[in-house]
């Protein structure tokens, strides 16, 4: 497979422009590059969602050309889109073999044959879901896998994987790596976009970089380095990827003392002014959880927490924010932002009562002032604050989702997977603006499931595993490996 | 700010906006059909039959914007009429009865608010329950006899808010414009508004935002509540007496005029003006079609087919862009 010369622009912006591009039979290529290089719409011209404007696609070694992604199906092309395509009130099975669902002679759908295939397919990724079990109720991990099992289904001779392992969990990512193996194994060609630099050269023969829709690099990814290809990504020199600042740790700001509450069995720390406090653990084990008891987006059971030494007990998000903490969600675009409405408006949403006068009429010139400073402070990449938030990359997105949260100046901030989607730039900047938060004082509670990160920034971690704390690292001598152990910790109840 | 550059804003935006260019297109039509269309008179008479189901159709559109639906008006506003009309006759001023009424409109709206919000059942069901529970309460209410406001001063002070005029323009159609400025005014300018916006958009993303959206949804319901009260009050007045049937299936012209003005049905988008010029799509089709003669029947196929095109043409807008 071979793709020459394909440009491809979006109402006269060019997204594309003259990039060629090699895949071997059996070889995995990682495609690399910032959020908005072009990654997503090279695979999308790859597969037949759009149809590339210049330059022509040869599939061993005939022309192709494909008008709709049934086309490049058909043609031997799966691809898993970085978005979820899953209907969400059907079966996981039902979602893998949707619009090709096998039949009997009767002309109605043999329900027991779907079934046994996806199980089987399910089974091959190792994922103990009952076929019949509802998307809906699926993590967003298993909702990735269910996607995958569909391509895997097709059978196809190439598959273009659209940043897999974002929503997966360590344990569900070793899965992955072991399929995609066999899948080499077995001939097949495949594609991974990530911006999990380890991964590239974890599991990839060849990485191409994408850099403002060129291509700007491609080769084996043994004659390169993280570092290289950082460069390459960027086109800038990056300084240290985690700007890590020690702590002027002030007074203690938040007290947890046996938090129980819905996925939380028993948690209890401290947190202070001016820290980082970072929460590590496989997915499932409760960081989220415990996250939306202590905003007070779910109730808690038992358990006191205290800020600034007052009890408190919110029962809703509105109190926790009055009461100065934030919880800034891992899922920006379905509890994050309100992605069909304007930058501005979603920006000002939380801090919407300190631009009120009476009546509740909104002052719009202070409102629009302290939208600017926030664009302009977090670097906000956009042609108009007025612009739907859709419109942004995942990266702004977030910057968005933080200015948002940021704006009514809480004390404690909770950030859950902050960098989740988020390009290397992008990336970075999140990072400086932790550690300017840590330097104004406030107290950030991290949660992050990139452990490099997670490491990076905090001053000390917490690893959470069935709801209970396993593990507690002071920055020095927290290692990845003594993370993971902890994390995978089957957690008996902790003797008082 | 130059009048020039606030004018070109103003004239972008009528432009944008499908539902004004589809008016603009009736409008024209119907002039070109009959001489009798474009006349002061007649324009009066189509604002004025317009005025009822433009006030209701501005107080739905609040619940539309919460990604909720009332189907409950129709029948809210013969109850608030009967009440309206009853403290008329038992000889309550108007500076009374009228926000009387309007209250107890707020009320019904309030409770089924409560059942969306805390209760958590949809919106189409509690509505549902509420249009058969307040229309069989209208029923009782009046005992299935009109009800008429009597006479004597404060019956015809009541009456002047129906059918008087002021300035030579009837008195619903400056009610009409008071509802619109007063919605738009909240919608865009209040926190309020953008917290309706916001709870449509996406209701988690609202409630983390420190929202409390059961408030804002109570609040939309008792809104509706309360205009197609207004309404109530105005048709009372105007025809001098409550009738316990008033009002059927006008909860279908108002959710008509909100969608025609572009308010999605899914929450979170949409514009007060648009629900105004909606309502007025509706008043000139009825108009133009009465004064050309078509008969009833075919007036209602008329008017499927003109929402059905007018939705049409904003979703293919809306795709594209």
């Amino acid at each position: 497979m071979a793709l020459e010369g394909i440009g491809k622009s979006f109402g006269g912006v060019p997204v594309l422009q003259d990039v060629d591009l090699a895949l071997h039979t059996g070889h995995m290529l990682a495609l690399a590059g910032e959020n908005g290089a072009g990654k997503s719409t090279l695979m999308k011209v790859l597969s037949g969602v759009h149809q590339a404007d210049a330059g022509v696609i040869h599939l061993r070694g005939h022309e192709v050309r494909f008008a709709t992604p049934r086309q490049a199906m058909d043609a031997g092309i799966a691809i898993i889109h970085q978005e979820l395509n899953l209907v969400p009130t059907l079966s996981a099975g039902e979602n893998i073999f949707l619009g090709r669902e096998p039949l009997t002679a009767w002309g109605s759908i043999d329900w027991r044959r779907l079934f046994r295939e996806a199980a089987a397919l399910l089974e091959e990724l190792e994922q103990p879901i009952d076929p019949r079990t509802s998307v809906s109720r699926l993590s967003i991990g298993q909702q990735q896998m269910v996607e995958i099992a569909r391509a895997l289904s097709l059978d196809a001779e190439i598959i273009v994987m659209d940043e897999p392992t974002d929503a997966l969990t360590d344990v569900e990512t070793a899965v992955l790596e072991r399929v995609v193996a066999s899948l080499r194994a077995a001939g097949k060609s495949l594609v991974l976009i990530t911006h999990r630099l380890a991964e590239i050269f974890r599991m990839c023969d060849d990485v191409a970089v994408l850099r403002d829709g060129r291509l700007v690099h491609q080769g084996p990814t043994a004659e390169s380095n993280e570092d290289r290809l950082i460069q390459q990504m960027v086109g800038r020199e990056l300084a240290d990827r985690y700007p890590y600042e020690p702590p002027r740790a002030g007074e203690v700001v938040l007290e947890v003392e046996n938090l129980v509450a819905p996925g939380v069995q028993d948690i209890s720390f401290s947190a202070r002014a001016g820290e980082v406090l970072g929460f590590g653990g496989l997915m499932g084990a409760g960081r989220t959880e415990m996250c939306r008891a202590l905003c007070g987006d779910v109730p808690r059971h038992t358990g006191r927490v205290r800020v600034h030494g007052r009890e408190v007990r919110f029962t809703s998000p509105q109190q926790g924010l009055k009461a100065g903490l934030v919880y800034v969600p891992e899922d920006r675009k379905q509890s994050g932002l309100v992605l069909d409405h304007s930058v501005a408006d979603n920006m000002s949403l939380t801090a919407l009562p300190a631009f009120c006068g009476p009546l509740g009429l909104i002052r719009h010139a202070r409102e629009r002032s302290a939208v600017t400073h926030y664009i302009d402070a977090f670097r906000i990449k956009l042609s108009d604050p007025d612009q739907p938030a859709q419109t942004l990359s995942g990266g702004n997105q977030q910057k968005v989702s933080l200015a948002k949260a940021l704006m009514p100046e809480p004390e404690i901030v909770i950030l859950d997977e902050p960098t989740r989607g988020v390009d290397v730039g992008a990336k970075r900047e999140i990072y400086l603006l932790i550690n300017r938060l840590k330097r104004e004082g406030k107290c950030v509670l991290l949660i992050s499931s990139e452990m490099p990160e997670l490491i990076g920034l905090s001053d000390r971690i917490l690893v959470l595993a069935n709801g209970l704390v396993s593990g507690e690292f002071q920055r020095d001598d927290a290692t990845q490996e003594k993370i993971m152990t902890a994390a995978a910790h089957v957690a008996t109840p902790m003797e008082t | 700010m130059t009048a020039i550059t606030m004018n070109r804003s103003a004239m972008r935006m009528l432009i944008d906006n499908k539902a004004f260019l589809a008016l603009m297109l009736l409008v024209a039509v119907s002039a070109a059909m009959s001489d009798n269309f474009l006349t002061p008179d007649n324009l009066l008479n189509v604002l004025r039959q317009t005025s009822i189901n433009a006030i209701i159709a501005m107080g739905v559109t609040f619940v539309i914007l919460t990604a909720g639906i009332d189907l409950s008006v129709g029948a809210v506003l013969a109850l608030s009429g009967a009440f309206a009309a009853s403290m008329t006759a038992s000889g309550l001023a108007p500076w009374l009865s009228v926000p009387g009424s309007i209250a107890a409109g707020a009320a019904m709206g309030m409770v089924s608010g409560l059942f969306v919000a805390f209760g958590r059942i949809q919106a189409f069901v509690v509505t549902l329950v509420a249009m058969t529970v307040v229309r069989g309460a209208a029923l009782v209410y009046t005992d299935g006899r009109p009800i008429s406001i009597g006479g004597g001063d404060v019956a015809d002070a009541f009456w002047q808010l129906g059918g008087g005029y002021w300035m030579g323009i009837p008195i619903p159609i400056y009610l009409m414009f008071f509802v619109f400025v007063l919605c738009w005014s909240v919608l865009h300018h209040t926190r309020f508004g953008r917290h309706v916006y916001a709870v449509g958009g996406n209701e988690q993303v609202a409630r983390l935002s420190g929202i409390n959206v059961n408030r804002i949804k109570v609040s939309v319901y008792a809104i509706a509540g309360a205009c197609a009260a207004l309404a109530g009050v105005v048709l009372t007045a105007r025809l001098g007496s409550a009738q316990p049937n008033a009002g059927m299936t006008y909860e279908l012209d108002a959710i008509a005029a909100v969608v025609i003005g572009g308010t999605s049905l899914m929450g979170g988008r949409g514009r007060i003006f648009g629900t105004l010029v909606g309502a007025l799509v509706i008043g000139v089709l009825n108009n133009a079609l009465n004064i050309l003669g078509v008969s009833s029947y075919f007036q209602m196929i008329a008017k499927g087919a003109v929402i059905l095109l007018a939705v049409l043409i904003d979703s293919r807008s809306q795709s594209s862009s």
